[in-house]
C-alpha cells in the first residue's frame, strides 16, 4: 500500500509498507528548517490538534505541539487526565468523540494496550497513536528510523546494536521489527532476564535475518554502527543489589567507546538515567539529543500528511 | 442396530467429537445450566472410533444458534453437530473455527483497553488453527486459553 496518508489512522509501525515509511521519512526531511525554526510555515493554519495523554509524557508531547505550532496550527487538550471529564470516569470512546468534533487530528498517549485503534474506531478524524501502554509507540519508531538514515546515509547493512530492557521496553520492539523491514544488521544486548522475547526473535527471522544474541556489551561494540541504549528499570529487579549490578554492567561511557568504530552512533529515547554517562554527550558518537529534535520534523510530516498536505 | 448409554432423545442435539474433557465447557458456553427443562446428558471420557477418547453431550430440545456453534468451534473444533428429529440424526456437520471472532471472546491480556468498561465488542483475527491462537485486533495480543476467555 502506498499513496496518500490523508485521513488515515498511526496506530502501528505494522500498518505501513517500506515504501510508506520512506515517503514520510522524506517528507520529514523537507520539514528540518521549519523544524528548526528557519523557515516559515502556515501549511496547518486554522487546524487544531486535539491532544489527550491519559499519562505523563514530556518529549512526546512538547514535540507534537511544537511540530503543529511550527506548522501554523493549534493546540488543545491534557497532558493529564486529573481534573478533566476523564477522571469523572468518562469512557474513551466518549471523549474521543468529543474531540472528533472540537479538532481536526488527534494525538492520543493512554495506558491500555490497543486504546488508539479503539480511538481510530470512534473518531472521523485521523488519530495518532503517541503510544498505548506497553504496546505501539509508532511515532517513536519513525524518529527512530530518520535518525538512523540522516546519520548513517541509510538504513540498510547497519549493525544496530540494542541495549537494555529487550523485554518489556515498548520502544524496542517496534523498531527492531521496522528494522528488519529495512534489511538492518541486528544484535540484541541484554541480561538474559530481560532478553528480546522468542516471538519478536521469530518475526524477525521470518524476514530472512539472523539477529545475534548476546549479554556482553563490549563483545559487539567493535562491530556497530548504531548503539541504540534503553533504559532498565529498577523495578523490574526484586534484588536492588541484582540491579546495580546489571545496570552497571550496562553503561555506556567514554572508556568503553574507545573500542567503538569511529562513527558509531550512540542513541537513546530519553530520558535516560543512568544508562549514557554524561562523558558521552560530548563526543563525536553521541546523538540523542538530535535523535530528540527529530521528533519534530517526524510528528509534522505526520500531521502535515494525515491532514492531506505534503505527500 | 444402535447401541445407547444413555436414553434416546426424540428431538434435540448431540454434539459428538467434543476434545477429551471439554463437554462441561461447552455446556458452559452454549448456557446450559440446571435450570433448563429437558434431559441434558453428558458422557465424559468415551473411545472415538478413532481410537482415541472424546466427550459427547446430549441435549434434548434445542438447536444452537450460529454464535453458539462459533463457541464450540472455538473450544473444540472437530466438534460434530447432530441435529436429532423424531429420533433420527436428521442432519450432521462439523463445526466450524470463524476467521475472525466478535464479541463471544475477551482478550486475555488484562491491560487490553477492551477490557476496561468500552463499548466495544472484542474482536479477533484467527493466527494459528493448531493449537488455536486468536490476536486481538485491538491491543494485538494473542489469546491461546480460549475457553477461559468465552463469555
Ligand atoms: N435419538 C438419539 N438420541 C441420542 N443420541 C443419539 C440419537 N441418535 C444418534 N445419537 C448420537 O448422535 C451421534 C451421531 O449419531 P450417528 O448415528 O450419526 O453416529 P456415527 O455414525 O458414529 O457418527 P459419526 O461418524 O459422526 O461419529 C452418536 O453419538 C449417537 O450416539
Ligand atoms: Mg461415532
Ligand atoms: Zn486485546
Amino acid at each position: 500500500m502506498s499513496g496518500s496518508l490523508k485521513g488515515l489512522d498511526i496506530v502501528s509501525i505494522r500498518d505501513f509498507s517500506r515504501e510508506q515509511i520512506e515517503q514520510i521519512l522524506n517528507v520529514a526531511d523537507k520539514m528540518v528548517p521549519v523544524a528548526k525554526g528557519e523557515g516559515k510555515s502556515t501549511e496547518l493554519e486554522g487546524k487544531v490538534l486535539g491532544s489527550l495523554f491519559y499519562e505523563p509524557s514530556t518529549r512526546t508531547r512538547l514535540s507534537f505541539e511544537a511540530a503543529m505550532a511550527r506548522l501554523g496550527g493549534r493546540t488543545l487538550g491534557f497532558d493529564e487526565p486529573k481534573g478533566s471529564s476523564v477522571a469523572k470516569g468518562e469512557t474513551l470512546a466518549d471523549t474521543i468523540r468529543m474531540v472528533d468534533a472540537y479538532s481536526d487530528v488527534i494525538v492520543l498517549r493512554h495506558p491500555q494496550e490497543g486504546a488508539a485503534r479503539l480511538a481510530g474506531h470512534f473518531a472521523e478524524k485521523p488519530v495518532i497513536n503517541a503510544g498505548d501502554g506497553a504496546g505501539q509507540h509508532p511515532t517513536q519508531t519513525l524518529l527512530d528510523l530518520f535518525t538512523i538514515r540522516n546519520e548513517k546515509g541509510g538504513i540498510d547493512g547497519n549493525h544496530v546494536v540494542i541495549v537494555g530492557d529487550l523485554k518489556y521496553g515498548r520502544t524496542v520492539h517496534s523498531l527492531t521489527e521496522a528494522l528488519s523491514m529495512f534489511g538492518a544488521k541486528l544484535t540484541f544486548v541484554a541480561p538474559p532476564t530481560l532478553q528480546m522475547p522468542k516471538e519478536h526473535i521469530r518475526h524477525i527471522e521470518s524476514k530472512g535475518l539472523k539477529p545475534r544474541i548476546s549479554s556482553s556489551l563490549d563483545e559487539v561494540i567493535g562491530d556497530a554502527d548504531v548503539l541504540y541504549v534503553t533504559r532498565i528499570q529498577k523495578e523490574r529487579f526484586p534484588d536492588p543489589a541484582e540491579y546495580q549490578k546489571v545496570a552497571g554492567a550496562f553503561t555506556i561511557n567514554r572508556t568503553m567507546l574507545r573500542e567503538a568504530k569511529k562513527d558509531l552512533i550512540v542513541m537513546h529515547p530519553l530520558p535516560r538515567v543512568n544508562e549514557i554517562d554524561p562523558d558521552v554527550d560530548d563526543t563525536e558518537h553521541a546523538r540523542y539529543f538530535v535523535q530528540a529534535f527529530n521528533g519534530v520534523p517526524v510528528r509534522m510530516a505526520l500531521l502535515s500528511m494525515v491532514l492531506g498536505g505534503m505527500e | 442396530m444402535k447401541e445407547f448409554k444413555v436414553t434416546p432423545i426424540r428431538n434435540g442435539t448431540v454434539i459428538d467429537h467434543i476434545d477429551v474433557g471439554m463437554s462441561l465447557k461447552v455446556l458452559r458456553i452454549i448456557g446450559v445450566r440446571g435450570d433448563v427443562s429437558s434431559t441434558v446428558s453428558v458422557l465424559m471420557h468415551v473411545p472415538s472410533k478413532k481410537g482415541a477418547w472424546k466427550d459427547i453431550v446430549k441435549i434434548e430440545d434445542r438447536e444452537l444458534d450460529p454464535k453458539e456453534l462459533d463457541k464450540v468451534a472455538l473450544i473444540s473444533p472437530d466438534a460434530t453437530i447432530n441435529i436429532i428429529r423424531d429420533y433420527n440424526v436428521a442432519e450432521k456437520f462439523v463445526v466450524q473455527v470463524p476467521e475472525r471472532v466478535k464479541g463471544i471472546m475477551r482478550c486475555s491480556n488484562p491491560s487490553c483497553i477492551t477490557n476496561k468498561n468500552e463499548p466495544v465488542e472484542p474482536e479477533f483475527v484467527v493466527e494459528t488453527k493448531k493449537p488455536l491462537a486468536l490476536k486481538c485486533t485491538y491491543c494485538d495480543r494473542l489469546t491461546t486459553d480460549i475457553a477461559e476467555n468465552i463469555v
